[in-house]
């Protein structure tokens, strides 16, 4: 499903002291098939972008359309739409609320998939648990609330792509994992991308993780989109992202550093490709002194 | 959907109610409720309303925010005045206006009726303007401050302080995660606009028990956290805030006793709330 | 002087003693130090900094903090006046709803009269670099102020050790390093000891010392850059190099012969003389 947004405004708390204009008009397109980065410090409206993406937030005013569901369209099927994109929010391990792992994980289809036999929705279960990587019989009976940190995590996520959702949105999926649980929360992700989930967005603030993962990009900043495309275009704009207050990858950083001292250094940010990248300067360097010798 | 709780409606301004003392405040307000049951006439009620219209240009809240906050028990005024439009009993046969089996209504039931009304409407209204201008915190600290003697018949003022303040400190934090988990579960296809009173209430378990499973362990990590600050109870604890009174409060202990005794004596020289029935009939 | 020394501790929190979170360790540290402590989730990190300021007692073993034993319940006022921690989330270090008031909290509980609390506020906001914030409300800052704030809080009761036990966790970068530049100057500035429980390798790149713990017990302690050049005992540990070390591995495992780097600016720095050279 491609998703449009089209001046996209949104404003919390209109009629109190204190109202937040969170979005101020934004033009985003995200093409089916992509693994999508937002990025953008706290306060930047990406939440915001984001919880519309599945109509927890009423479309106050612009254009957003999710394959076929029009948002603005009052007799849009939101229900419909919301088991067609699956959102995981941050820290959802803190959702969790049934007695077994199971039953927490089968909410979700017993919402949206009302008709469901049992047997076929074990089954479903199973595998939205297998896939998270955790073994079907010894957690299912168990209470979520005795698992591990990690362990609940991924139930959390089985308990969002149990209905194999399209298109999955996930916010800040590694905050707080060790590096090992931010490592395969994102082998997961890109083991699901591509078969039953088309698209894949990911809020983070982690920029190396970014650059590492996503085919496409956007930042956001002060409710607006600040930039968008391919994250090795968006770390090239290295002085508007500092000035976003924003980081970046430490293959870009070091790519910036270098060029300040003359070495021009043409990397897409992802670190086989700089690694390559600075081998074939190296052996050209080298080559070239061979040559002259 | 839980953005329209107004909870601890304090209206951020610089005014000269907003400075005033705040046990000043809940003092003037008790003062206050004393006036509204003291006045017996509607001239006593109309001194009163007068002084609340001051107080609040003074505050400098505009009157719609005042307003609003008697939404919230306009049911309970109906209900009142309901009651006593029906079953208030006249002592003069010649008053009744209209009767229904055990139902009258009389002038004196309409009369009735409007004052109480009046009344409970002038009650909430003057007790939101001590909450519009006081912080939610001086709140607490002024009631914790008056509440002191209590100490000497061994009741837990501080605890009590401090259990308040924690709490005022937790909703918003605790309203936060509620809407967080709303969304959550919305986003799992789970449905609270639906169905009947009892699926609605079962639809709020998957909201319900996170929230308390979060509430246990930020109070558990909260002790740790107070434990680590080295508190330790009462005892040996020093307090930084000390509230003062200025002439603020002096300025409005004066008015506050001039409208005491003006309803005094518009009570007695202008009679009873029923008086207007005689000279109406006339 | 010796701040924290830990004693052949063992911690266990079930009832019938087996399954050690802390398994033997023994430590010490010196007054001054800036010391990170990494290791996976359940590792035993934050039980071990819980045993420092005497939230919780050591099963076997001891824990003297500036050398007073936490297992003396008459030393625990004194220990956690000089050990100060600071949690995970901010939110939930929060007592008061407007940023003084919480400051002030620890002040308050320790005793001190009210003008010298007011100095103590003034000085804790100062150093974490919150002034402009004394009258706010807690909720409505962001992640890496709230968290500032509560550093102020502990700050306020002058500790001369402080514990921070993944207190960047839950910020976003900015804010991260606004915490990180906070506990240097501390470090630096006012000689406070300070133990930082993390899970950025990069953060532990900043301290004097690294400690890695595994299954409840003590399996590295070196200086951060030497942890880092022994990735293979790392990665036995599910642990990772700085990102910029990683990178800076590969090309050394492609024959490039460069020293170790540990930030981007060490990388840039060893690439830039390599292919000047060249």
């Amino acid at each position: 499903m491609r998703i449009v947004a089209k001046g996209l405004t949104y404003v919390y708390n209109p009629k109190s002291p204190f109202p937040a204009k969170a979005l101020k008009g934004v033009d985003l397109t995200i093409e089916e098939g992509e693994f999508f980065g937002i990025i953008g410090h706290t306060g930047s409206g990406k939440s915001t972008f984001v919880q519309h993406l599945n109509a927890l937030l009423k479309l106050s005013d612009g254009y957003l359309k999710i394959g076929e569901y029009d948002l603005a369209d009052k007799k849009c099927n939101f229900l419909e739409l919301r088991s067609k994109v699956g959102m995981v929010f941050q820290y959802p391990e803190y959702q969790l609320f049934a007695e077994t792992v199971e039953k927490d994980v089968e909410f979700g289809l017993k919402n949206f998939k009302k008709d469901l036999k049992d047997e076929e929705r074990a089954a479903a279960v199973k595998e939205a648990l297998q896939t998270v990587g955790l073994d079907y019989r010894a957690v299912k009976d168990k209470s979520p609330f005795e698992l591990s940190g990690g362990q609940k995590r991924r139930v959390a996520i089985a308990g969002v792509i149990v209905t194999k959702p399209e298109v999955l949105i996930l916010d800040e999926p590694a905050a707080g994992l060790d590096p090992l649980g931010k490592k395969e929360l994102m082998e997961l992700l890109h083991s699901i991308h591509g078969g039953w989930c088309k698209t894949i967005i990911i809020v983070s603030h982690d920029m190396d993780e970014i650059a590492e993962n996503c085919t496409n990009a956007a930042v956001f900043s002060d409710g607006k989109v600040a930039l968008q495309g391919k994250p090795s275009e968006i770390f090239s704009h290295t002085e508007e992202l500092l000035s976003l207050g924003l980081d970046l990858p430490v293959t870009a950083k070091c790519a910036k550093l270098l060029k300040e001292r003359g070495i021009v250094l043409k990397t897409d940010c992802i670190c086989e490709d700089f690694v390559e990248k600075v081998l074939a300067l190296y052996n050209a360097e080298k080559g070239g002194d061979a040559d002259a010798q | 959907m839980l953005n329209d709780v107004t909870f601890g409606q304090y209206y951020p301004a610089k005014s000269f109610v907003h400075n005033m003392d705040p046990r000043a405040k809940i003092v003037f307000v008790i003062a206050y409720i004393v006036a509204i049951f003291l006045a017996q006439n509607f001239f006593a009620l109309a001194a009163v309303t007068l002084f609340l219209i001051f107080c609040v240009l003074l505050s400098r809240v505009p009157f719609g925010s005042v307003l609003r906050s008697v939404k919230m028990i306009l049911f309970l005024i109906i209900f009142t005045a309901v009651l006593n439009l029906f079953f208030y009993s006249s002592n003069s046969e010649l008053h009744i206006l209209w009767q229904w089996k055990f139902i009258t209504i009389s002038w004196e039931s309409i009369i009735n009726m409007v004052f109480l009304s009046f009344r409970l409407f002038l009650l909430i209204l003057g007790t939101s303007v001590l909450t519009l201008t006081t912080t939610p915190v001086a709140l607490t600290d002024g009631i914790e401050s008056l509440l002191k003697p209590l100490r000497l018949i061994r009741f837990p003022v501080h605890e009590l302080a401090l259990i308040m303040s924690i709490a005022l400190r937790f909703i918003p934090t605790l309203m936060d995660e509620t809407n967080r988990i709303i969304s959550a579960q919305k986003a799992r296809g789970a449905d609270f606009e639906t169905g009947g009173l009892i699926k609605r209430a079962k639809a709020m378990i998957p909201v319900l028990i996170p929230l308390l499973v979060s509430a246990f362990r930020r109070a558990e990590e909260l002790g740790d956290a107070m434990d680590a600050r080295c508190y330790s109870g009462a005892k040996g604890r020093t307090k930084y805030k000390k509230l003062t009174f200025t002439w603020r409060d002096l300025l409005g202990l004066l008015a506050f006793a001039a409208l005491i005794t003006g309803i005094v004596f518009l009570n007695l020289y202008l009679g009873g709330k029923f008086a207007i029935i005689d000279w109406f009939l006339k | 002087m010796e701040a924290v020394r830990f004693e052949n501790v063992k911690y266990s929190y079930r009832e019938d003693g087996k399954e050690y979170a802390v398994n033997g360790v023994t430590l010490s540290i010196e007054e001054g130090q800036f010391v990170a402590v990494l290791g996976r989730n359940g590792s035993g990190k934050s039980t071990l900094a819980k045993l420092i300021n005497a939230l919780l007692i050591p099963s076997a073993g001891s824990v003297k903090v500036l050398g007073m034993d936490t297992s003396d319940s008459k030393k625990t006022f004194e220990i956690r006046k000089n050990a100060g921690m600071v949690f995970q989330n901010p939110d939930n270090q929060t007592v008061a709803s407007i940023v003084e008031d919480d400051v002030a909290f620890g002040p308050e509980n320790i005793g001190l009269a009210r003008e010298e609390i007011g100095k103590r506020i003034d000085f804790a906001l100062n150093a974490v670099g919150m002034q402009a914030f004394r009258t706010a409300t807690p909720s409505r800052l962001s992640g890496g102020q709230k968290q500032r704030i509560a550093i102020a809080g502990v700050l306020a009761i002058k500790p001369r050790i402080m514990i921070l036990d993944e207190s960047t966790a839950m910020l976003d970068p900015k804010g991260r390093r606004e915490v990180m530049d906070v506990i240097k100057k501390l470090n630096r500035e006012e000689k406070m000891t300070v133990i930082l429980i993390t899970h950025f390798m990069e953060e532990a790149l900043e301290a004097d010392r690294a400690i890695v713990m595994h299954r409840g017990e003590v399996v590295m302690d070196a200086a951060p850059e030497e942890i880092f050049s022994r990735s293979d005992e790392l990665e036995m540990y599910n642990l990772t190099l700085p990102r910029a070390a990683a990178i800076c591995k590969r090309l050394q495992n492609a024959g490039l012969p460069i020293k170790n780097a540990f930030n981007a600016e060490e990388l840039a720095e060893e690439l830039c003389e390599l292919l000047q050279k060249a």
